[in-house]
């Protein structure tokens, strides 16, 4: 069959059609190309901009919170992960039933589960919202596994405060917690307002917060378009932590001789003010604020009469008692009014006017002189000594070694403790100094109050001569090294000084000395000490004639406190100690033991710490 | 009968060696080389992985060669014969779909026939062409503008174009429609109704647009202005030029397309994948394949030219505009230049139904080609 005419004029317009649309084919084709060619190279900048803004997602991740170590480096506060469960509002299609979902698996109470759900309808609904956490392993575990029947539901890691040593550091240290409307008073740290964030709350948490912080920013995570990170681009590197000059290994041995007790322990150096040790005791757990404390725990906090809230170490106020013996007796020896040799009489008890005034040993010490005074704690002897150059003396004297005002610490909440004057109780009570007011100051009793740590630097001060030493506890932050300019001169008598210190060496080695059963047996590592046993109640005439109650008899709030100051070496000193046990009954029984033991620790430490030293000079210089 | 049922219209009878001798295998390795690209991209989609994509789509063309070859295979007599039939059948079905089909992605689309799902408009793509082409072939040129001939193509291609439309699928509506339209015009209709029914469409466009669904309308609105609200439903589009701008000219590299992998394309292994390679491989990548695709395209036109039966011209036209108007849809689609409808990028998109009527089409494509030289009479009907 041949085509006919027909078909050629029909096959001819087909061809040209056909070869029209083939036409406009490549036509639609070329368009096509020059839209790529526009977008992929000449807008290709913009596009990938805007594609690196969409990948890119500027997210405020806080900065790891530095590490703080000791002075050997062992790591006393850190970051542990945190296991915590997300929800992102978004993905679920019904929030309470995905909660009482995962409920089977973490506990929810009620109050949580509104204050979730209130969250997730105030924030966007991309954004995660906390859950839970500081789950323990198999619980979150336990959600990981559950995950895909949980809808929104997001396990995540999450880095938290943690402090190993609980307790034994809970008062220097101190802990973070959860921002406060308080906290946010002022600020505008971006990071503050990021869920879950933890500020420091007290102690060098609180003093170092803003270098532990760090700053917010600069991490940036790849995100996909639901706004879930699928990987971090790059984090802060973390913050470099701070460096305290704790002694871990002391803190551990002070914490445990304390075991028990409501006392303090200060240990510092008497040339540099580093403190080494700082025991506040009981102590509470600082991780239980870190994530949240119940009500029943803050509560047994409270009500604890050992009181484990207060750092007692620098806000503790306690009647020096007998440990401010040496101090009066330098005044007096700087006044020139007492020859130190002269001998004053005790018989057990020493009038004035009317009143009695009594010494703690019953039938007296006989002659005294000053030296034998301290020796034995006579307190006949100070109350003479006390009455001949007054409370004005006294009071300047007590205030050049540091009592009576901050020191300028650098955990937060140091008390000034108290020292009287004349003009002190004229202006603010409007009556007359007493001179049996004198006496009782005499022996650190009366209107004197002080700190532990005010006892340590007293002591230190005694020890190294005469220096204004100040304490201090961090060495570091970040690579920034704490420096002491030298120390100012308090201009004591050096020979004043050295029959303090002689006396403090028979107080503790010769026997007869008050604590001579707490003594250092260690050639080169005896310590020079002075007892103290401040009274805290007033003892009746007629109890006086009965007999006096022994501390035994007593309940523990009217026992007497137990203190204790000392240095160590005695002929080359270094470290200075005080020791306070609240109602310890006895300075010699309770705590002259407990400075024996801590201070041996100490100067056992001292080569390791010498050596910590010379290497950080060294990198220092280097 | 049977002889005559398969011979009939004249014309000689090709042996099967033949018609391998015939069989154009340079084009099936055009098609093999597109297909790897979607292959690579949907391997790219599952974060390097055949599961579960690339693999299935492997199988989907291996069938679908199979098909290929079995349409390419049979006489074009045959496939006229077929041609009114198969319509018919394609029609039944998407009529039934109205009835026993369920919905998928917001459309009254699938009928389940057992085993295969199936799409009756994607099988109505091919019916179409094979139906207009049979009517068309049996008329002279002067006979194709006579009005009264114009009532069986008309309703030939409005009935299926309003079944779709109801489903509602506007983009399939509008393919066939196109290749509908344009065999009508390469059947030889004359200049003035195309003219008269421009002006008449232009004048129905504001009753068209009342008769829009919401999605449809909101879809236009979209593309009118993409920036006006890029985190609805402009976002699609914005995405989609972010990705293809931020590709370059050489790409991200095979896998590391951010705005693909971390999600921000939307149906990525579907309507988007051009959008995807385009950002993984760049304009370079994106030419190539609009490359191997004009080369599709030009061997279609170039049988429809070489073919001497007014039947085959037809079916090789209609096979090429089809794949061309997916193609261009598409990608102007993915690019910003057309609002977003549903039609998958032909051989790559992942999608079974596509994929096989696609092959089917090229299948006929290949049987036009094999008996390009055969000449069957304007009237084969008289045995039927």
């Amino acid at each position: 069959m041949l085509m006919d005419g027909k078909d050629n004029v029909r096959y001819k317009t087909f061809s040209r059609r056909a070869a029209l649309i083939g036409g406009l084919q490549f036509a639609a084709f070329t368009a096509l190309a020059s839209r790529m060619y526009y977008l992929q190279i000449i807008k290709s900048g913009e596009y990938t901009m805007l594609a690196e803004e969409n990948r890119i997602n500027k997210r405020l991740l806080a900065p790891l919170r530095g590490e703080i170590v000791d002075r050997f480096g062992e790591v006393l506060v850190s970051n542990r992960q945190n296991f915590r469960v997300m929800l992102v509002p978004e993905q679920t299609p019904h929030i309470e039933a995905t909660l009482e979902k995962l409920s089977r698996i973490v506990p929810l109470p009620d109050r949580q589960r509104a204050r979730i759900i209130k969250d997730a309808r105030t924030s966007p609904s991309f954004l995660p919202i906390l859950v839970a956490e500081n789950l323990d392993w198999e619980t979150f575990a336990e959600v990981n596994i559950h995950e895909p029947d949980l809808p929104g539901i997001v396990p995540d890691v999450g880095d938290t405060r943690h402090y190993p040593y609980g307790p034994d550091l809970a008062h220097v240290v101190g802990y973070v917690a959860a921002v406060s409307e308080k906290d946010l008073e002022g600020k505008d740290d971006p990071l503050l307002k990021l869920p879950g964030f933890r500020i420091g709350k007290s102690g060098i948490e609180r003093e170092l917060d803003q270098e532990l912080r760090g700053r917010a920013g600069a991490s940036h995570v790849e995100v996909n378009a639901y706004g879930r990170v699928i990987r971090e681009l790059a984090k802060d590197p973390g913050v470099p932590g701070a460096q305290v000059s704790l002694d871990m290994e002391v803190q551990k041995l002070a914490t445990e001789r304390l075991r028990g007790e409501s006392a303090s322990v200060v240990v510092m150096d008497i040339y540099n003010g580093d403190v080494i040790s700082i025991v506040s005791a009981p102590g509470f757990d600082p991780n239980d604020f870190n994530i949240g404390i119940s009500q029943k725990k803050w509560d047994a906090l409270l009500n604890d009469p050992y009181n484990p809230l207060l750092n007692k170490s620098i806000a503790g106020q306690y009647p020096p008692g007998s440990t401010f013996k040496p101090v009066v007796a330098l005044a007096a020896y700087e006044s020139g009014m007492i020859d130190p040799n002269q001998k004053v009489f005790c018989t057990g008890k020493y009038s004035l006017g009317s009143h009695d005034f009594h010494c703690w040993k019953k039938h007296g010490h006989g002659a005294m002189n000053m030296h034998d005074a301290i020796m034995h704690s006579c307190d006949v002897y100070f109350y003479e000594v006390a009455k001949r150059i007054g409370i004005d003396r006294i009071e300047a004297m007590a205030r050049r070694f540091g009592l009576g005002d901050t020191l300028g610490f650098e955990v937060p909440g140091e008390k000034k403790g108290f020292v009287p004057s004349q003009g002190w109780k004229r202006a603010t009570r409007g009556e007359p100094w007493h001179q049996g007011e004198t006496l009782i100051a005499g022996i650190g009793q009366g209107f004197l109050l002080t700190t532990p740590l005010q006892l340590a630097v007293m002591t230190a001060r005694l020890a190294n001569g005469g220096k204004a030493v100040t304490p201090r506890i961090v060495r570091k932050v970040g690579s920034e090294l704490a420096q002491n300019g030298p120390l100012p001169d308090l201009g004591f008598s050096q020979s004043g000084l050295a029959l303090m210190r002689k006396a403090m060496d028979s107080v503790s080695n010769v026997p007869g000395g008050t604590a001579y059963r707490s003594r250092i047996t260690e050639a080169g590592m005896e310590l020079a000490g002075k007892t103290g046993t401040a009274q805290v109640r007033r003892i009746s005439r007629a109890e006086r004639e009965s007999g006096v109650l022994k501390n035994e008899d007593l309940e523990w709030r009217q026992r007497d406190h137990a203190l204790f100051i000392a240095f160590a070496p005695v002929d080359a000193p270094r470290y200075a100690i005080s020791v306070v046990v609240e109602h310890g009954s006895s300075g010699s029984g309770t705590a002259a033991p407990i400075a024996r033991d801590v201070m041996k620790k100490v100067l056992e430490r001292h080569p390791q710490r010498e050596i910590a030293m010379r290497r950080s000079n060294e990198w220092r210089e280097g | 009968m049977v002889d005559a049922f398969f011979s009939s219209g004249g014309g000689r009878d090709l042996s099967l060696k033949d018609k391998f001798l015939e069989f154009n295998w340079g084009f099936l390795l055009l098609l093999f080389a597109i297909s790897s690209m979607g292959f690579a991209m949907l391997y790219s989609v599952a974060d390097g992985s055949f599961d579960p994509w690339a693999s299935r789509q492997m199988v989907r063309f291996a069938i679908g060669i199979v098909i290929l070859f079995v349409a390419a295979f049979v006489d074009i007599r045959l496939w006229m014969n077929l041609a009114y039939p198969a319509y018919a059948g394609a029609l039944v079905l998407l009529v039934a779909v109205e009835f026993i089909g369920f919905a998928g992605m917001g459309a009254q689309r699938w009928i389940n026939l057992g085993i295969v799902q199936l799409q009756p408009s994607e099988l109505m793509k091919i019916t179409l062409i094979l139906a207009l082409a049979r009517y068309f072939h049996g008329l002279t040129h002067e006979e194709v503008s006579r009005l009264r001939n114009l009532f069986v193509p008309a309703v030939l291609l409005g009935a299926p174009v309003a079944l779709v439309l109801k489903q509602p699928d506007l983009g399939t509506a509008v393919l066939l429609g196109a290749v509908g339209v344009a065999l009508l015009f390469l059947a030889g209709l004359a200049w003035r109704y195309f003219i008269i029914a421009g002006v008449g469409a232009l004048a129905a466009l504001p009753i068209a647009w009342n008769m829009l669904h919401d999605y449809q309308k909101r879809r236009v609105f979209t593309f009118l202005d993409p920036e006006s609200d890029p985190l609805g439903a402009g976002y699609h589009i914005l995405q989609s030029k972010i990705a293809l701008g931020s590709g370059g000219l050489f790409g991200k590299g095979f896998m590391e397309g951010t705005q693909a992998h971390l999600n921000f394309l939307p149906e990525k292994h579907t309507d988007f994948i051009f959008t995807m390679l385009a950002e993984e491989l760049g304009l370079a990548g994106g030419i190539a394949l609009l490359g191997l695709y004009m080369m599709v395209l030009f061997f279609g036109i170039s049988v429809s030219l070489q073919t001497r039966n007014q039947f085959g011209r037809l079916i090789a036209m209609g096979v090429t505009i089809n794949f061309f108007l997916y193609i261009c849809i598409n990608v102007a689609m993915v690019m910003g230049l057309l609002p977003v409808v549903g039609v998958p990028l032909p051989l790559v998109s992942y999608g079974g139904t596509a994929m096989l009527t696609l092959m089917f089409g090229f299948g006929l494509l290949m049987s036009v080609y094999i008996h390009r030289n055969m000449e069957i009479t304007r009237n084969p009907s008289a045995f039927w």
